[in-house]
């Protein structure tokens, strides 16, 4: 009788179908992580982690298919002044983006293979260290066989945002990006990210901000439904630095966004928030991890769901306070709001404490829309679906009041009501 | 003969040192309390051994001393058989060196009970002493003490008691004015014997010999516990409670308790537990299982007091618990209070299944972990039924290195239309070497249902702890001052005879934790 170890064929599985890219100074890095992910294996749904989301789409050898959407709206962000880096289908297309060079800013691709990059000291570093105490083998597997990527390198403050746009054409398409950023001491960078990408997508992104820089991202997962999703962001922050993250989803049948961030210097301040609005066979999972490991640190997770005809929204949040990290301020809340009786929300908030001079705190809150609220907006003359929109933006409006720039703020705002009014 | 002026001072002097008198007093017993554990003694006693180690033989040999008939034999060999197989869980926030389970005593019991005494008159004095020793009178004619009112036997508040002292149960006290009112109160062990019809129908129906590692080993080899059945319309007419001591070096401790609580029915039942300081560890592997029936309630209160390891974490009970109410019936309610202070390890979560419409569920918790204690504790409320509510209120502190965990589930099924959760987890660190840890599942599948999540983590305040100082209080008095506010809301839910216990128990297990 043989022994099943249906872990272990999964892996062997998609290692198999895959060719790691070779030369250049990232070879050893993709080694090591393929190492890793061996000896991991992939995400299994009785793993613990992956306990509300089931990754057999995300490890098979083949993306599934998805269609191209067809988007009829004008193109996000395209009223903004940006550095625009095109990707199509997960290869980065020179043709369609801004020329790189920008004042205060240096910008690479990761497949243009060098032997010597400042890269080199983040490549997979990140990533391994947040690979402790929880396995993130997806990220591991996309270290190892990353075919492109941007490696940006904030010096000083750069006029424009950049602005990573990832088209998707091809509907069989499966892409792994993987990006580098790195905010030197005094620096700023603000990152903006959309589209579907492919028909699925393994990214990861490794921010290293470093003492006193200041990093933002803002990333919006649009309209188009059938696409798959596995992000991860590792974010490592120096002493008195900023790193405020947000996305907005809409739709996607499959979306798990990780973000992993390690407060190592005092006083830096670390903000991660989505809001996100789900109908039928969305499943959308934010994981979060952060770890506070030094002195007079605030992290803050503000996350918010609108789900329904059977949407799954799953919220698992975690904040680790070690020993050392004294004064720590955490806070983190994850809601969602179950527009019928048909969708789920799963939700695991954490915190595991080691100093004894914190104030952390977390809240969870499931529930339906208030009918009062609704048959006051109603007997005001607002009509019921109108009323609903309302609603639902003003739940949605603590998530959202985390994005720092009014611009890009008001801009998404629209954008989602016009969403909203689009899925009647 | 003093002038009029000077006689009032004196009074008014005299009380002052009457006052100092008492307050001296009190802070000498607290002392003789603190710092040591207080129930650390042991009671001398010839005891009767089965071979150490696990095995069919030795299930078969407790079966038999229990004088069991064949179905439960059956039932606990189909228990052992499935726990050989099985592993035990490592996903608790809980570190101790494995353990072996063949180097344990699971049968334990006083020579002098190997001839079941007929009544309490019977028992050997040393086992009764033991009880007195630990403020438990199994007397009838007494009253658990520090009781306000008791003086008067027939006006007190009566308690029964089932005394279960390592394996066996010795005794167990009002029965005949139970039966009166139609409630079975007797170990479990009896009711087998003499309710066999009850155990089959409930036994394992809440907590299934198949459900977890420890369980399925308590099933495999519980020796005793209690045993109650409330029939319907009955309000019990007296708390009932079981006292848990284990006192045999070497031994682990396997109870199981089944209470049913049939139609309209009402029982209140505490659940005390102690054992001597030991430098080995000692396991104590429990199942409580609960039944409640259409509009039926219990209130299941618990204080932990099991010898948590001295102040270098040797020795101490490892308490692997599995508690669980089934709210069968509509409109049934449950609640569970535990303040769990002792055990060097602890992994417990009083559970209940909300499977009738309208049913609740109530879990206030108060786990201390001193020294190099570790709980991982809390609850699991499984909403099926329509309407049902839920509270879970959880204070967890952690002082010296000790490591305390909240791990809860709160799920709500499809069906289980317009219900309702709230639960509020507090953690307290006292000192910068403990942790505290929560881990809550929650599980929404429906949208008429409300559920809220609340938690939050600090340390003592300090503007709290200067305002007592300010008053004239020293640290530690200001300290298990400030945490006896935090820990209100459950000492609150408790019934006073423990109330005044638990109270005691948060200033005494925070003793030394200061500074």
């Amino acid at each position: 009788m043989s022994v099943a170890n249906p872990k272990a064929d999964t892996t062997a599985a998609r290692l198999n179908a895959l060719t790691m890219p070779t030369g250049g100074w990232s070879e050893p890095a993709r080694r090591d992580a393929l190492t890793r992910v061996q000896a991991m294996g992939l995400p299994h749904r009785r793993d613990e982690y992956w306990r509300y989301t089931t990754p057999d789409s995300l490890n098979a050898p083949e993306a599934p298919s998805a269609a191209v959407f067809d988007d009829d709206e004008a193109p996000l962000f395209s009223a903004h002044d940006r550095l625009k880096l095109v990707f199509v289908d997960g290869v980065f297309d020179p043709a369609q983006s801004d020329d790189l060079s920008h004042a205060g800013v240096e910008i690479g691709r990761l497949a243009d293979a060098s032997d010597l990059h400042w890269a080199r000291d983040l490549y997979g570093v990140l990533e391994a260290r947040g690979q402790v105490p929880v396995a993130r083998p997806l990220a591991a597997l996309n270290t190892a066989f990353a075919t492109d990527g941007v490696l940006i390198r904030a010096t000083g403050t750069p006029e424009r945002p950049v602005s990573l746009v990832y088209l998707h054409s091809d509907p069989e398409s499966d892409a792994t990006l993987h990006h580098v950023i790195r905010v030197e001491a005094g620096a700023s960078l603000t990152v903006m990210e959309h589209g579907p990408a492919a028909a699925r997508l393994n990214k990861v992104m490794e921010v290293d901000v470093a003492d006193n820089g200041a990093f933002h991202h803002i990333r919006a997962q649009g309209r188009d439904h059938e696409r798959r999703a596995v992000t991860h962001m590792f974010a490592r922050l120096g002493s008195e630095s900023v790193f405020k993250s947000f996305t907005l989803t809409v739709n996607g049948v499959l979306t798990r966004n990780e973000c992993v961030i390690e407060l190592t210097g005092d006083d830096a301040v670390a903000h991660v928030a989505g809001a996100a609005v789900g109908d039928g066979d969305f499943h959308h999972d934010d994981t979060v991890f952060i770890t506070h490991d030094a002195m007079n640190c605030e992290s803050r997770q503000v996350f918010k769901k609108v789900l329904r005809n059977g949407a799954t929204g799953v919220f698992q949040g975690k904040i680790l306070v070690k020993q050392q990290a004294q004064k720590t301020d955490g806070y983190q809340i994850s809601q969602a709001l179950l527009l019928d009786g048909d969708s789920v929300f799963l939700a695991k908030p954490e915190l595991e404490i080691y100093a004894d001079d914190v104030a952390c705190s977390h809240g969870s809150t499931t529930g339906a829309i208030d009918e009062t609220a609704l048959f006051y907006l109603r007997s005001r003359g607002v009509p019921r679906a109108d009323a609903e929109d309302l609603l639902v933006l003003s739940f949605l409006a603590e998530a959202m009041a985390e994005i720092e720039d009014p611009v890009i703020a008001s801009d998404l705002t629209t954008r989602l009501e016009g969403w909203l009014a689009r899925r009647r | 003969m003093l002038p009029e002026g000077l006689e009032g001072m004196t009074m008014n002097a005299m009380d002052v040192d009457v006052k100092e008198g008492v307050d001296r007093e009190t802070v000498e017993a607290v002392k003789s309390l603190s710092g040591t554990y207080k129930h650390g003694w042991s009671t001398d006693i010839e005891m009767e051994y089965a071979p150490k180690g696990l095995s069919e033989d030795i299930v078969r040999l407790i079966s038999e001393k229990n004088e069991e008939p064949e179905w439960m034999l059956d039932w606990r060999l189909a228990a052992y058989r499935r726990w050989e197989k099985m592993k035990e869980p490592e996903w608790a926030m809980v570190h101790y060196p494995p353990l072996d389970y063949q180097d344990q005593y699971y049968y334990a019991r006083p020579k002098s009970m190997e001839v079941k005494p007929k009544s309490l008159d019977e028992v050997d004095p040393k086992l009764l002493e033991t009880y007195k020793k630990l403020g438990i009178p199994l007397k009838e004619q007494m009253i658990l003490a520090g009781v306000e009112g008791a003086e008067n036997a027939d006006e007190g508040r009566k308690v029964a008691v089932d005394a279960v002292f390592d394996s066996v149960s010795i005794g167990t006290t009002f029965q005949d004015e139970l039966k009166k009112a139609g409630v079975i109160f007797c170990s479990i062990s009896e009711a087998i014997r003499e309710h066999p019809e009850l155990v089959k129908k409930y036994l394992g129906t809440v907590v299934p010999a198949t459900d977890n590692f420890f369980a399925t080993l308590n099933s495999a080899v519980f020796s005793d516990g209690s045993f109650v059945y409330i029939p319907p319309g009955v309000r019990c007419p007296m708390e009932l409670s079981t006292y848990f001591r284990i006192n045999a070096e070497n031994t682990g401790q396997f109870e199981r308790t089944l209470i049913i609580a049939d139609r309209e029915s009402y029982v209140s039942y505490l659940e005390g537990c102690t054992a001597p300081m030991r430098d080995i560890v000692q396991l104590h592997a429990a199942v409580v299982e609960l039944v409640l029936l259409d509009d039926a309630e219990i209130k299941y209160s618990t204080v932990q007091n099991w010898f948590p390891g001295d102040e270098d974490g040797k020795g101490g009970i490892y308490n692997f618990v599995t508690k669980r109410a089934d709210c069968r019936g509509d409109r049934s309610k449950v609640m569970w209070t535990q303040v769990e202070t002792g055990s060097a390890v602890t992994w417990k979560y009083p559970s209940c299944i909300l499977r009738g419409d309208d049913s609740q569920g109530e879990f206030y918790s108060i786990a201390i972990a001193n020294n190099w204690q570790q709980a991982d504790t809390g609850t699991k409320m499984v909403h099926l039924g329509k309407r049902t509510k839920s509270r879970i209120v959880s204070k967890g502190i952690s002082a010296g290195q000790a490591q305390n965990t909240y791990r809860g589930l709160v799920s709500m099924h499809p069906k289980a239309k317009d219900s309702r959760n709230f639960t509020q987890c507090d953690s307290l660190l006292i000192g910068n070497k403990c942790g505290a840890h929560t881990v809550p599942y929650i599980e929404v599948r429906n949208n008429s249902s409300r559920v809220e999540h609340e938690a939050t983590t600090s340390k003592v305040d300090d503007d709290q702890l200067f305002y007592c100082r300010s008053r004239g209080m020293d640290e530690e008095e200001a300290v298990a001052l400030v945490v006896n506010g935090f820990c209100k809301e459950v000492l609150q839910a408790l019934p006073m005879e423990f109330a005044m216990e638990a109270q005691q128990l948060v200033a005494i297990s925070l003793e030394g934790s200061v500074g």
